[in-house]
C-alpha cells in the first residue's frame, strides 16, 4: 500500500468525550483510500460513530471533547492537511464541504426537494440560476432519484418516503461534489428494497467519491466495501481488504465478530 | 366502577368549561342589545363617549379605547417579537448549559409575576424614564406598550424556545455537515422547524396583549382622547371597563358590554388560531 492513492490517514488517534473519563477511541490508526469504499464494522459502543464523527469535525459543534494524533486529508497535489488543527468556522466549512456525511436516519429539511439539494451548493456560493439547476439535477440524476422527483421538485421533501428522503440526502451530499463521503449505518432504518436501491447508488457513484460507511449488517460490508476496518471497545483491531477480513481474518476476535460468536 | 366515574367527572368538567364559554358570550351578547340598537355599527368609529346630565344616556363611541387597545399591543408587539426570538435562539442555540439554565429559570419566573406588579413597576420606575428620554409626561401609550412587551417577552420566550427546542438534534447536524454556519443552521432548520410554535406564541401574546388591564390601567393614562403622538396618554377597553364600571348605568352600561363583547370575540378568534391551527399542529416528519 503506497502513499498515492490515499484521501484520509489516521494515525494514532485518540478521542475522549467530554462527559466520560476513559477515552472512547485509542490510538486508532486506518487509512481511507481514493476512490474506494471502506467499511467499518464492530458491536456496539466500539466507537465506529466517533471515529467517522471525527473526520468531518462534527464532534466540534459540543465543546469539551478532547483528541490528539493526526488526521490527515490529502488534496489533489499530494499535500496533506492535518484537519484536527482546523481551528476557524471557515476552514470546518470548507473540511464539511469536502468531507460530506449521510446520517442513520434520512434528515431532509423543512423544505422543498429542490431546495434540499441545492441547499449545500447555495451555502458555498453559488448563485447562478442556470447552474444551480444543472447541478441538482445532475445530483439527483446521480443519486437514481430524478425519475421519481422529477415532477415533483417544489413539493415538500418531507412527503417522499424513507428511502427516497435517504436518497435525496445522498443526493444533497453528492451535489457538493465532496472528496470522502461519511455514512452511519445509513440503511439500518429502511426496508430491504430501499437498502438494495441505497447500496446500489453507494457503488455507482464510487467512481466519484471515496466512501466510509459504518455498517452492522455483515453482508453489506462484504458486498458493498473494499476495504473493511473491525473495531472493538475503542480499538482498531483488524484493517484489511475485505475478502481477507471476512474469509481470512488474522487476529481471532475479529473470526470470533464476523461469524457471529458475539456482538 | 371508579374508572367510570372519573370518565363522567371529566365529561362533566369539559362540558362545563364549554357551556361557561357560551355563557359568558350569551350574557355579554343580551347586555350589549341596547348600546347594539342604539349606535350600531358606528359605534366603533365614534370617539364621542359622554353620559348626558341625568345619566340616563348619552352617546357612546368605542372608538378611542379600541385605538389604544390595538396601538398599544402592536407597540408590544414590535418590541417583543424580535426581542422574544432573539432570547429564544440564545438559549436554544448559542448559550452554553450552564448559562441557559439559569436564564430559562428566570424567565420562567417572570412570565409568573402578576400584572399588576409589572404596572407598579412601570409607573414608578419606568414612567420617568421614558418621560427622560422621549418626553411626554410620562404615562401614555409608549409607555404602556414598553411595559406590555416586558410581560409578554417571557411568555413567548418561552413557548418559543420550547419549539425550537423540538428540532431533532441530527437534522441540525446535517445542515452543518453541509458546511452551514450556526446563523445558517438557525435560520435555515431550527426556525422552519419551529414555525407553528413560534407563531402559535406571538399569537398568543397578542391575546394576552389585548386583554391586559392592570398593567396598562397604570401606565397608558386613563383619558378618553385620541393619541396625537406615541406619548400621548389614551384608554384601553379593558382599562375603561375596569374604570368606569363601578358609576355607569344603562345607556353607558351597555356600551361597555358592546366593548367587552368586540374584546372577547377578537380574543377568542386570536386564540382559537393559535391553539389549534399552529400549536395543535407539530411538523410533520416521516419517521
Ligand atoms: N456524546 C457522548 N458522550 C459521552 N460518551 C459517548 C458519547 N457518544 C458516545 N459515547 C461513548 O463512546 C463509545 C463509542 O460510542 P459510538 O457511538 O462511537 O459507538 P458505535 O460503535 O457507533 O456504536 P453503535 O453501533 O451502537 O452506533 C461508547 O462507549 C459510548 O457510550
Ligand atoms: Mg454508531
Amino acid at each position: 500500500m503506497t502513499d498515492n492513492n490515499l484521501v484520509l490517514e489516521i494515525k494514532d488517534f485518540s478521542f475522549t468525550y467530554a462527559s466520560a473519563d476513559a477515552p472512547s477511541l485509542k490510538k486508532i490508526n486506518l487509512p481511507i483510500e481514493e476512490n474506494k469504499i471502506t467499511a467499518m464494522i464492530g458491536p456496539s459502543g466500539c466507537g465506529k460513530s466517533t471515529l467517522l464523527r471525527a473526520m468531518n469535525r462534527i464532534h466540534d459543534l459540543y465543546p469539551g471533547n478532547k483528541y490528539e494524533g493526526e488526521i490527515n486529508l490529502y488534496r489533489e497535489a499530494q499535500e496533506k492537511e492535518n484537519i484536527l488543527h482546523l481551528k476557524k468556522e471557515n476552514d470546518f466549512i470548507k473540511l464539511r464541504q469536502e468531507v460530506g456525511m449521510i446520517f442513520q436516519k434520512p434528515t431532509p429539511f423543512p423544505m422543498s426537494i429542490f431546495d434540499n439539494v441545492a441547499y449545500g451548493l447555495k451555502l458555498a456560493g453559488l448563485k447562478n440560476k442556470t447552474e444551480l439547476k444543472d447541478r441538482v439535477e445532475k445530483a439527483l440524476k446521480d443519486a437514481a432519484i430524478w425519475k421519481e422527483t422529477k415532477d415533483r421538485l417544489n413539493q415538500s421533501a418531507l412527503g417522499m418516503s424513507g428511502g427516497q428522503q435517504q436518497r435525496l440526502c445522498i443526493a444533497r451530499a453528492v451535489a457538493l461534489k465532496p472528496r470522502v463521503l461519511l455514512f452511519d449505518e445509513p440503511t439500518s432504518a429502511l426496508d430491504p428494497i430501499s437498502t438494495g436501491a441505497i447500496e446500489e447508488l453507494i457503488s455507482e457513484i464510487k467512481s466519484e467519491v471515496s466512501m466510509v460507511i459504518v455498517t452492522h449488517n455483515m453482508q453489506q460490508a462484504s458486498r458493498l466495501s473494499d476495504y473493511t476496518a473491525f473495531m472493538y471497545l475503542g480499538d482498531m483491531v483488524e484493517y484489511d481488504k475485505t475478502e481477507n477480513i471476512f474469509l481470512n481474518p488474522k487476529e481471532k476476535l475479529t473470526e470470533e465478530y464476523i461469524t457471529g460468536r458475539f456482538g | 366502577m371508579s374508572g367510570k366515574l372519573f370518565r363522567n367527572f371529566s365529561f362533566l368538567s369539559a362540558t362545563l368549561s364549554f357551556f361557561i364559554l357560551v355563557g359568558i358570550f350569551a350574557v355579554l351578547f343580551t347586555y350589549a342589545q341596547d348600546a347594539m340598537h342604539e349606535f350600531g355599527f358606528d359605534f366603533l368609529f365614534n370617539e364621542t363617549w359622554e353620559a348626558d346630565e341625568d345619566d340616563e344616556g348619552g352617546i357612546f363611541g368605542g372608538f378611542i379605547p379600541i385605538i389604544g387597545t390595538l396601538l398599544s399591543t402592536l407597540i408590544a408587539m414590535l418590541i417583543a417579537t424580535p426581542l422574544a426570538m432573539g432570547i429564544s435562539i440564545f438559549l436554544t442555540e448559542i448559550a452554553s448549559e450552564t448559562i441557559a439554565k439559569p436564564v430559562s429559570i428566570a424567565i420562567e419566573l417572570l412570565a409568573a409575576i402578576p400584572s399588576i406588579i409589572y404596572g407598579m413597576w412601570g409607573l414608578f420606575y419606568f414612567a420617568p424614564i421614558v418621560h427622560d428620554i422621549f418626553g411626554g409626561n410620562g404615562v401614555g401609550l409608549l409607555t404602556a406598550g414598553i411595559v406590555l412587551a416586558i410581560m409578554i417577552i417571557p411568555f413567548m420566550a418561552a413557548i418559543t424556545r420550547d419549539s425550537m427546542n423540538t428540532t431533532p438534534q441530527v437534522l441540525k447536524e446535517s445542515a452543518y455537515a453541509m458546511g452551514a454556519t450556526k446563523f445558517e443552521v438557525i435560520k435555515d432548520v431550527v426556525m422552519p422547524y419551529a414555525k407553528g410554535g413560534i407563531i402559535g406564541s406571538i399569537i398568543l401574546a397578542l391575546g394576552r396583549a389585548l386583554g391586559e388591564t392592570m398593567a396598562v390601567a397604570f401606565l397608558i393614562g386613563s383619558v378618553m382622547s385620541l393619541p396625537g403622538k406615541i406619548t400621548d396618554p389614551t384608554t384601553s377597553i379593558p382599562v375603561l371597563l375596569a374604570n368606569n364600571f363601578a358609576e355607569a348605568q344603562d345607556l353607558e352600561m351597555s356600551s361597555m358590554y358592546f366593548l367587552a363583547l368586540i374584546l372577547f370575540v377578537v380574543s377568542f378568534f386570536i386564540i382559537s388560531i393559535a391553539k389549534f391551527y399552529f400549536l395543535g399542529k407539530p411538523v410533520k416528519v416521516k419517521k
